[in-house]
């Protein structure tokens, strides 16, 4: 069983990117549960939502406190909340920043995971581009299809259509594929350092 | 073929319903039963839903009784409500099945405050155990899918109120793979409803006369058989639902790995699949655990629980609730199922209010239960912080004024509450 | 429709169905006539709110011909109508709870609705407790939500079915269980209370109307007009209460009258939230005359008369009379309603 846990900010659309990635493992036959912390929270508030992604059907109901990958949308919610708590150094960290972990005071959190594992994306910087707001959930995801090949881009563009009609959901899936690329070329280049 | 679907459970249930045509839905806003009234009201907007009268009403209280005018008035009728607003209608659900009118209401369920608290437990459904309404408790989103196609069926057959009950946020706000009926298939389930009393000018009737000594305890017996009746009818349409659905659901208890099990954990709703995997793991090693899911807690199957649960040495109730001053809820009954029986029974509190059953703590408590470090004569509180309780008793002890709830807060060094 | 009779009874300016046209008089004694609740209930003697219930319904029954149904508070009309395993209710007829009969009425309405039978109608009735208290948020949501129901307040101004304790609609200085005539402000205080109708109209529903036994025609004619009408509609009918308000039995319909001519009590009609109607005073009387004549004001009348409290009644009618023009001579009611 893969979990995932998305740390973002009330308006971010944290839970929804959670449901996303739940219904594009779901469009792969696969059975995936997605939900949120569940609070009263208000715009801006942190906000926790959670993925569980298995080839079995998923029985267990509890929030996932070992994630195997840590989505982050806002990373000055390191100043909050305890965002890498239970992540352990085989789990994958896509953190949305133009800048990079050590930039962030966040080198400890990148030098304790295996190498190629901690990715930096600009997915607020790339949703202000493609869709004219600083949404960043549908390019993380793209972001995350990348980086952990656990889903593919086309299962993500699938679930970000059926989430947004219309041109709405086409320029999500342009975000989408813009981290993807990002992402990868980035590993590329970690790659071959 | 049912569409099978990722979807949050509050959708699902809301379509689930929808295709049982409520006729009258009417409903009052409350965490986390909203995305089911939300949904069934778009769906009577836009017309999937037709013909059915959505009624935005005032007050819980005003829900229950729009639906008690309405079921008498013969049509099938659907609430939702959770937590303080089902102690809001507390009057009127009483008011319904002491009229014995076959409302279908799901209960997404919440802690009760003070102090104020929206997450799961079921403090708010066990208050109302005695309410004369039948209880079903879902323990995924598939099972209250198909509790409500069910539940209409059964309040219907037996004019009685059913409440579905599951539980809010960890099943309402999760979205998950989900078989949601088709319209057709409902239709050959549910049969359109035939009331048994109905408001009609051209047959008037009186109902909800007053009864005074002469005949109350006869109407109140009465309520009782039918309850009981509903323990025969409830596994009759549960095998129905099985032949017509092609899966298992409803039902009066579930066991799972029961069979020379020594030690039972007895559980309801969404906690029941955590604990399941817990079994496995406990049955890999070697240890004779199983599981026992209460499906239905209203009326209690007695003489199911006794067959599930009386070769076992020891069985641990694990409840969202407990009775203030007295112990568990579900542990009083278990332990009148098993009355006469060397079975001893272990009351365990956990998940209030929204704090997680984790199977890491199941674990350890069923762990402690096999080396025999639980003390069957206590009530347990599953995770309790000692540290925060006990500091507060010494406070208490020495007359230090305040109320609790804050000054633990303060303790905990908690700004808020939610953060993760 | 109110009607404006030219005739009156000598002395006591009451009218009687013989001095009304044909048209318009009561059917009281047609063998034919519904009697939505018939006789064998259990109501006091002189008891107006089994009176208001009886007109109300019947009325309500001969508009819609007889397709109707009601929803009832818990209440003294309740508890003597339906003993079990008797009942006097002759249409179809639901009681629920004390405080929630404006809602299980939209609840029927919605069902009605929904099965596509829009031509039966629905009446809910409550007391003054039933309505203006513990019923009032159910009530408002009805009205706000314009529900086609006409919900009916029989105010007899306290809680008698529980042993005559104050409500609401009690007025000032009126002794009840739990306002004594004890102390130096006795009886219910002053300052207090609400007047439904008024908040009623505030919801800009169809149809509002006050009405009292004393004019049965009346009375019947309000409930005509309100069923001619959709939406949500509000009736509240004086009903006197001889073992509440201490009055004769045989007073009560000249109870209920002295409301009337003494402003007490205003009658008027209003559509959506203004005012339509307003029936005037016969003949004028002083609130003594009304309150002498009920034991729940003895303690004015006793040693210590107590004119001041009787003046603050007077003034409130005064008050009545002015606000709605309740007087010929007056240059109409209040025009500050636009």
């Amino acid at each position: 069983m893969l979990e995932i846990r998305i740390h973002g900010r009330g308006g971010q659309g944290a839970v929804t990117a959670a449901e996303m990635l739940s219904v594009a493992a779901f469009e792969e036959g696969r059975h995936a549960q997605a939900f949120p912390t569940f609070g009263s929270e208000r715009t801006g508030a942190p906000v926790v939502s959670f993925c569980r992604i298995d080839d079995r059907p998923i029985r267990i109901h509890e929030p996932i406190s070992h994630p195997d990958a840590l989505l982050v949308q806002d990373p000055t919610l390191v100043h909050q909340v305890l965002l890498f708590e239970g992540v352990g150094e085989e789990a994958y960290v896509l953190l949305n920043t133009g800048r990079s972990f050590a930039e962030l005071g966040l080198g400890e959190v990148e030098d304790r995971l295996r190498p190629g594992r901690a990715v930096c994306v600009p997915a607020t910087e790339i949703a202000r581009a493609e869709l004219g707001r600083p949404l960043p959930n549908t390019a993380l995801l793209g972001g995350f299809a990348a980086l952990t090949g656990w889903v593919s881009l086309d299962s993500i563009s699938t679930a970000i259509r059926q989430a947004f009609a219309g041109e709405v959901g086409e320029a999500n899936v342009r975000a989408a594929k813009a981290a993807h690329d990002r992402v990868l070329e980035k590993k590329g280049r970690s790659a071959r350092a | 073929m049912p569409v099978r679907s990722q979807i949050e459970g509050s959708q699902a249930v809301a379509r689930a319903v929808a295709r049982c045509r409520p006729q009258v839905v009417a409903a009052y806003p409350i965490s986390p039963q909203t995305h089911i009234v939300e949904s069934l009201a778009d769906l009577v907007r836009t017309g999937e839903l037709d013909p059915c009268e959505y009624l935005m009403v005032e007050s819980e209280l005003g829900a229950m009784s729009a639906c008690i005018g309405s079921s008498a008035m013969g049509s099938r009728t659907y609430t939702a409500t959770a937590s303080q607003g089902l102690l809001f209608m507390a009057e009127a659900l009483f008011n319904a099945s002491g009229l014995g009118l076959p409302i279908v209401m799901t209960v997404a369920n919440r802690a009760i405050g003070a102090p104020i608290n929206i997450w799961n437990d079921h403090s708010d459904s066990m208050s109302m155990r005695d309410s004369g309404w039948v209880q079903l408790f879902a323990s995924s989103n598939q099972e209250a899918v198909d509790l409500h196609v069910q539940a209409f069926r059964l309040a219907e057959r037996l004019s009685l109120p059913v409440m579905v009950c599951m539980d809010g946020f960890v099943l309402t706000h999760a979205v998950e793979q989900v078989d949601v009926p088709e319209q057709d298939e409902v239709d050959a389930f549910l049969p359109p409803f035939t009331p048994r009393q109905q408001l009609d000018p051209a047959q008037p009737v009186s109902i909800g006369a007053m009864v005074g000594p002469e005949a109350f305890t006869e109407v109140k017996y009465l309520m009782h058989a039918r309850q009981m009746q509903a323990l025969d009818e409830i596994p009759r349409i549960a095998a129905d639902f099985e032949a017509a659905f092609g899966r298992p659901a409803g039902g009066l208890v579930r066991p799972y790995r029961t069979d020379d099990a020594e030690t039972v954990v007895v559980a309801l709703g969404s906690q029941v699949g955590t604990i399941e995997v817990v079994v496995d793991q406990l049955r890999d090693e070697g240890h004779p655990v199983g599981l026992l899911d209460v499906t239905c807690f209203r009326p209690w199957p007695r003489d199911e629980v006794r067959r599930a649960l009386a070769g076992a040495a020891n069985v641990v109730v694990l409840e969202k609730a407990f009775a203030v001053g007295a112990g568990g809820i579900v542990g009083q009954n278990t332990r009148l199922a098993l009355a006469g029986t060397p079975t001893v029974v272990h009351d365990v509190v956990a998940g209030l209010g929204g704090r997680p059953v984790t199977a890491a703590a199941v674990r350890g408590l069923l762990d402690d239960v096999l080396a025999g470090r639980v003390d069957p004569h206590r009530l347990h509180f599953l995770g309790l912080r000692t540290d925060l309780v006990d500091g507060q008793l010494r406070r208490d002890a020495a007359s230090v004024p305040g109320p609790h709830a804050e000054s633990m807060l303060r303790e905990a060094g908690v700004i808020g509450s939610g953060s993760h | 429709m109110t009607v404006e009779p030219k005739l009156y009874q000598v002395d006591t300016f009451a009218v009687g169905n013989r001095l009304l046209d044909p048209a318009q008089r009561s059917e009281q004694a047609r063998a034919d006539r519904s009697n939505a609740i018939t006789s064998g209930h259990r109501a006091c003697q002189g008891c107006g709110e089994v009176l208001g219930a009886r007109y109300v319904l019947d009325a309500a029954m001969r508009a819609t011909g007889g397709n109707m149904v009601a929803a009832n508070a818990t209440g003294c009309l309740e508890v003597f109508s339906t003993p079990y395993p008797e009942t006097s209710w002759q249409l179809p007829w639901l009681h629920s709870l004390f405080g929630n009969a404006p809602a299980v009425a939209s609840g029927m309405a919605a069902a009605l609705r929904a099965q596509g039978r829009s031509d039966t109608r629905v009446v809910a009735q409550a007391g003054d407790g039933g309505t203006v208290d513990i019923g009032f948020g159910c009530l408002s949501g009805m009205f706000e939500r314009n529900d086609d129901v006409l919900f009916v307040c029989y105010d007899n101004e306290g809680y008698m079915n529980t042993g005559v304790q104050r409500s609401g609609a009690t007025p000032p200085a009126a002794r009840t269980a739990n306002t004594k005539a004890l102390g130096p402000e006795p009886g219910n205080a002053f300052g207090q209370g609400k007047f439904v109708p008024l908040i009623a109209m505030a919801h800009e529903i169809p149809y509002v109307a006050t009405a009292t036994v004393a004019d049965l025609r009346d009375l019947e004619a309000k409930v005509e007009t309100a069923m001619g009408m959709s939406g949500a509609r509000y009736l509240h009918v004086l009903v006197p209460c001889p073992l509440g308000w201490g009055s004769a039995s045989e007073d009560t319909i000249k109870v209920a009258r002295l409301a009337r001519e003494t402003g007490i009590f205003p009658v008027f009609e209003a559509e959506r939230g203004r005012i339509t109607a307003v029936s005037k005073i016969r003949r004028w009387q002083p609130v003594e005359e009304y309150l002498r004549i009920q034991r729940r004001y003895a303690h004015l009348f006793g040693e210590p008369r107590r004119d001041d409290i009787v003046a603050r009644i007077q003034a409130q009618a005064d008050h009545n009379i002015d606000r709605f023009g309740l007087l010929d001579d007056d240059p109409g009611y209040e025009q500050d309603q636009e």
